[in-house]
């Protein structure tokens, strides 16, 4: 792929290159391929559209100074003067831990079904044309936010934990049938093929040769996905009425307008992530690098 | 020999049932019925294919729609580009190749750290107190986000694709700026513009949720029919949303294939 985007660095390798010189006689010392043009041009369309932006946006006579002045204010009550007033502090870590619970969930519901949809998926297992439509399916659903989904789901079960679960699994299984695919297709051919050659079944062939070695980076992803649910569990308490401490959020912002207690909130959902985090990288440092 | 596979099967009964528990708790303390769950979904079908899709109608309502998916199109983009440039700025101080001080680049990632891990929907309710119904509601709850994402990809990036070359320049007594211009960013330049391709196509779809909040963009506009019941006009926004987003992987995807 990448020889054939840039056939100068391409051809030209190793000691070759320093040979190039200049009509004056002075040694090149820049190679420039197409890839270094295409990044400074992705960068200024980058840099125009958001001068653009800003010039368009609709401020509505914002003061932006007061404004800012404010926002400073507010950020040292939330993060220095947090107090819980309308929850006691138990609560709020009982609110943390329904909305961990609707993680775990959404992300084991997603994870089971990606394990074997990924399969129909990987272009090493199934065929050509059901890889390519079910991967376009899954890029569809992928596409539409989550709290889209929630909200759909939520006219035909009620808003409540019950279309957030459906909403934020359906959102993993697409998610995870991806990742899982992908992890499935790194899987050496050779295996599968010696297994074929001995007559093993589909299924032999899925759970001796494609589960065993790529376990490690499903786990890895699974977890990572459970480290995005929460963040979406909390915006789907806030958004979409799914409870948890999401919505003790929107109630304290929105409703109380209390900004000490959307402190406190804040920082139990910052000690959550950061021991979610830390699980995280020591995972995925171990196992997917 | 046996030892292992009874030790084998114990830890697999061990991990089963510790699953199963934590899932029948979850459902519990989250009152999902499963039951419930199961049968809202072909609900939800039958429902969506009665009543969510875009009508004449509704078709009217689409240059509004448009232009407030515009909005919040830009907004994003304008988020993670300013943010990806102070994430660039930090992320010099936070990575050990270009930054021997571990005190600040503990500092460093410590900050990033925090910004990465509130999540936007906190950013956008404290926001919503000083900046109101406002696109820069929207815009500070993406940055601050982005930025705590990105300096912490950046970091990662500009250590493991740049540290061979930063030690051949030290050793050639390159001054810092020579090193971080000459090195540091020439070698590590296709990454952290894929990465902030990434959090672009994150961002559009996160700035949906942030509008939803705080009553902006297009996450107001699809509130508002949905509030009112008109899924015709939502499901028309749902689907302009759906492609823009492929729209933009597609371009993202096209830009990688090139650059890196």
């Amino acid at each position: 792929m990448e020889i054939s985007n840039s056939p100068k660095i391409g051809v030209i390798s190793g000691l070759e290159r320093h040979k190039i010189r200049k009509k004056n006689g002075k040694i090149k010392i820049k190679i420039s391929g197409g890839g270094q043009h295409a990044a400074s041009i992705t960068i200024f369309i980058l840099i125009i559209l958001t001068i653009y932006g800003f010039c368009t946006f609709d401020y509505k006579d914002l003061n932006f100074l007061n404004a800012s002045y404010e926002l400073l204010a507010n950020l040292r009550t939330v993060f220095l003067h947090p107090k819980p007033t309308h929850f006691t502090l138990l609560e709020g870590l009982y609110q943390v831990i329904i909305t961990l619970g609707l993680a775990f969930l959404t992300t084991l519901i997603g994870a089971a079904f990606a394990l074997i949809i990924g399969l129909f998926a990987a272009k090493n297992l199934s065929n050509e044309y059901l890889s390519n439509a079910i991967k376009a399916f899954v890029a569809f659903i992928r596409a539409v936010p989550t709290v889209l989904w929630v909200l759909i789901f939520a006219v035909a079960a009620g808003l409540g934990s019950v279309a957030a679960v459906i909403g934020l699994s359906l959102h993993s299984v697409a998610y995870l049938t991806k990742v899982y695919s992908e992890s499935y297709e790194e899987v050496d051919s050779g295996v599968i093929e010696a297994l074929k050659a001995s007559g093993a079944s589909f299924w032999q062939i899925v759970f001796q040769a494609i589960l065993p070695s790529t376990t490690t980076s499903l786990l890895a992803w699974t977890f990572m996905r459970f480290e995005i649910n929460f963040t979406n569990a909390v915006a789907m308490g806030a958004a979409a009425g799914a409870g948890g401490i999401g919505f003790d959020l929107f109630m304290a912002g929105s409703f109380y307008y209390d900004l000490r207690s959307v402190g406190v909130i804040a920082y139990l959902i910052l000690s959550f992530a950061l021991i979610l985090e830390i699980f995280s990288t020591r995972i995925k440092n171990k196992y997917l690098t | 020999m046996i030892d292992i596979f009874v030790k084998r099967k114990k830890q697999l009964v061990i991990f089963w049932t510790g699953i199963i528990v934590v899932t029948l708790g979850s459902m519990i303390i989250t009152r999902y019925d499963p039951v419930l769950g199961i049968t809202a979904i072909p609900k939800a079908i039958i429902w969506a294919c009665s009543n969510f899709y875009p009508t004449e109608e509704s078709l009217s309502k689409l240059p509004k729609i448009l232009s407030k998916l515009r909005e919040t199109i830009f907004l994003s983009i304008a988020a993670t580009t300013t943010a990806s440039i102070l994430a660039l700025l930090f992320s010099l101080f936070g990575s050990k190749t270009t930054n021997d001080n571990s005190v600040i680049s503990t500092i460093t990632r410590l900050i990033a750290s925090v910004f990465r891990n509130i999540p936007d929907t906190v950013w956008a309710m404290v926001l919503l107190f000083s900046f109101g119904q406002n696109a820069m509601t929207g815009y500070f709850a993406l940055f601050f986000t982005t930025f705590g994402i990105l300096t912490r990809a950046f970091i990662e990036t500009i250590d493991e694709a740049s540290s061979d070359c930063v030690e051949a320049l030290k050793s050639t007594g390159a001054s810092y700026f020579q090193i971080v211009s000459q090195a540091v960013i020439p070698s590590s330049t296709p990454q952290l513009i894929s990465w902030v391709l990434f959090m672009l196509e994150t961002n559009i779809r996160s700035s949906t949720l942030i509008g939803l909040l705080t009553g902006t963009g297009i996450g107001y506009t699809f509130s508002m029919y949905y509030k009112s019941m008109n899924y015709n006009a939502a499901s028309l926004v749902v689907i302009s949303i759906v492609v823009s987003v492929i729209a933009i992987e597609f371009m993202s995807n096209y830009i990688r294939r090139v650059i890196l």
